[in-house]
């Protein structure tokens, strides 16, 4: 048994052993679970993948005179933010496109640039063009402003993504004779390719399925800087049926993390276009786990032939929320390159970058063992599998409309 | 036996002469015509998978050269942008001829030109937009 507190102290002294979720696979087969347990202090876990619900939130400081865009309309590079705030807060959605981008009006769009490639290019020091327009008051006079902006010059510039990280994911196929466009990618008619979007065995919150030491407040690896874990995500669904090993076998938990944008790399947060679906953002999370007791490391040393995902079709099936799996397939066979769906051989392609998720795990734990990164204590729990928080379907009503 | 894949750019007045027909009749060369169009500046460009005897081969190249046919080897069209590719393996599955392949070790993605058709598959479907044509 150890605690958060003991292992800071031995990062503080340089004595810390941290190994990625990828060597600790190899180290329990050798030395058994309990040696490991003793032995290491913190797996680091990481993922590289397309997020949407991801944006950043900025006060671009105040004009001369002044000017309240709160409730008026405000554009980084074309693209709206939100302004339903003060008078200079904005959102930036990854997902937020130009009005004048043609959308799906010519099938499949490009959607080439987004809120997610303004995030990044304003990580990557750029200037941007911003345009702000308000209805003007007394003490906010001024009606229109334009002006190039840097990241530097904002007061606060702060990733804000709402929902990351998810623990496991679908993999998709298409049924139909046509090709899809989907946001897990361009999907081939009759089984013509199948995607999935997981890390696997690095994934974060599938090396750590119970949420035991990962909560409200612990301190992450977000976009090349620090971060914060601020809540759990939306549409967090720790009540989907688990493997014995405690793996989901579906989307399930997810996180909410907050991090200041001004020292995060334009690495690390990638805009990304999705042929005939939209714009979002590649964000990079890693995760340390604290080794507190041999359960901890059971659930760390879990691999990919460990992991199932369900194939789930996406012509018919997903958009119409009709439920049903054609089958259930492991991380190890996805990575494999094919997988057998009804019979069919089918090549398999991977949205979440394994390469760029180990890189992650490896920087990490340089910062831990630099000392550079002390671990922090969760100050809440994320709601659990026995929590009864669930995800609901939206239940449509009538609207009555009033009688004249 | 010579094979290669070749890049044709035919300017404005050439677009419809039967340089092909040519080629298979003059200088007895196997075809396969991997790409062809003409585009908005009506200059004609064809990708052409060509094999033949050395020095038929040869000849049928100065051929082209003599009608004012430009030419460049096809591998020089699709290029992957190192810096943009984040290794993620979505383009695997699309790639027709096994030139984006992922690597069992690394699992980095890698991209043999020379195994490359310029079908501009993965140039779309590429999330961060890492395929580049440079015809």
């Amino acid at each position: 048994m150890k605690t958060i507190k003991e292992i800071n102290e031995k990062i503080k002294k340089g004595e810390v052993v941290v190994v990625t979720a990828e060597e600790v696979i190899d180290l329990v087969r050798k030395k058994g679970t309990k040696k490991v347990s003793q032995e290491v202090d913190v797996v680091t876990c990481g993922t590289f993948g397309p997020m949407c619900s991801s944006g950043a939130y900025f006060n671009i400081g105040h004009s001369k005179p002044r000017i309240k865009v709160g409730g008026g309309a405000c554009k980084l590079n074309d693209v709206p933010c939100y302004t339903g705030f003060a008078a200079v807060d904005i959102y930036l959605g990854a997902t937020a496109l130009p009005d004048d981008d043609p959308r799906n009006k010519v099938y499949p769009g490009e959607f080439k640039y987004g809120g997610a490639h303004v995030i990044q290019e304003l990580v990557a020091g750029k200037d941007v063009r911003l345009e702000g327009a308000a209805y003007g008051t007394d003490c906010y006079p001024r009606r229109k402003l334009e002006t190039l902006i840097n990241i530097k010059d904002m007061n606060e510039a702060v990733l804000f993504n709402i929902r990351n990280a998810y623990q496991n994911y679908n993999v998709a196929v298409n049924l139909s004779d046509k090709p899809i466009y989907t946001y897990m990618g361009m999907l081939k008619p009759n089984l013509g390719n199948a995607n999935y979007c997981s890390a696997g065995q690095l994934s974060p919150l599938l090396k750590d399925p119970y949420y035991r030491t990962v909560g409200i407040g612990t301190k992450i690896f977000l976009g090349g800087g620090v971060g914060y874990v601020a809540w759990q995500g939306t549409q967090h669904n720790p009540s989907i049926p688990r493997k014995e090993n405690g793996i989901p076998q579906a989307p399930a938990g997810t996180i909410a993390v907050i991090g200041d944008l001004k020292q995060m790399s334009p690495n690390w947060l990638v805009g990304t276009s999705m042929l005939g679906y939209g714009a979002t953002l590649i964000v990079g999370i890693g995760l340390p786990i604290p080794v507190l007791d041999e359960d901890v490391i059971k659930c760390a040393a879990v691999e990919d032939k460990d992991i199932y995902a369900q194939v789930v079709d996406y012509s018919v099936n997903y958009p119409n929320c009709v439920p049903g799996s054609l089958g259930e397939v492991n991380y190890d066979q996805l990575k494999s390159g094919k997988i057998i769906i009804q019979g069919k051989e089918v090549l398999t392609g991977n949205l979440s970058s394994y390469s760029k998720a180990h890189e992650i795990c490896e920087e990490l734990k340089k910062w831990i063992k630099k000392g550079d990164f002390i671990l922090s204590e969760p100050v809440a729990p994320l709601p659990n599998a026995n929590s009864g928080y669930g995800f609901k379907m939206l239940k449509e009503r009538p609207v009555l409309k009033k009688e004249e | 036996m010579v094979s290669k894949r070749i890049v044709l750019h035919f300017p404005h007045r050439l677009v419809n002469q039967p340089i092909v027909y040519r080629l298979v009749r003059e200088y007895d060369l196997q075809f396969n015509i991997l790409k062809a169009f003409v585009t908005p500046e009506e200059e004609g460009l064809m990708v052409l998978e060509l094999s033949g005897k050395r020095d038929n081969f040869d000849k049928g190249i100065e051929y082209l050269k003599s009608c004012g046919v430009k030419m460049q080897p096809l591998s020089q069209d699709v290029v992957r942008n190192e810096t943009k590719c984040t290794h993620c393996g979505v383009c695997v599955p699309m790639c027709p001829t096994e030139a984006l392949t992922i690597d069992k070790q690394t699992r980095k993605v890698k991209f043999d030109n020379k195994k490359c058709i310029a079908c501009e598959l993965c140039v779309k479907i590429c999330p961060p937009r890492a395929m580049e044509v440079h015809f």
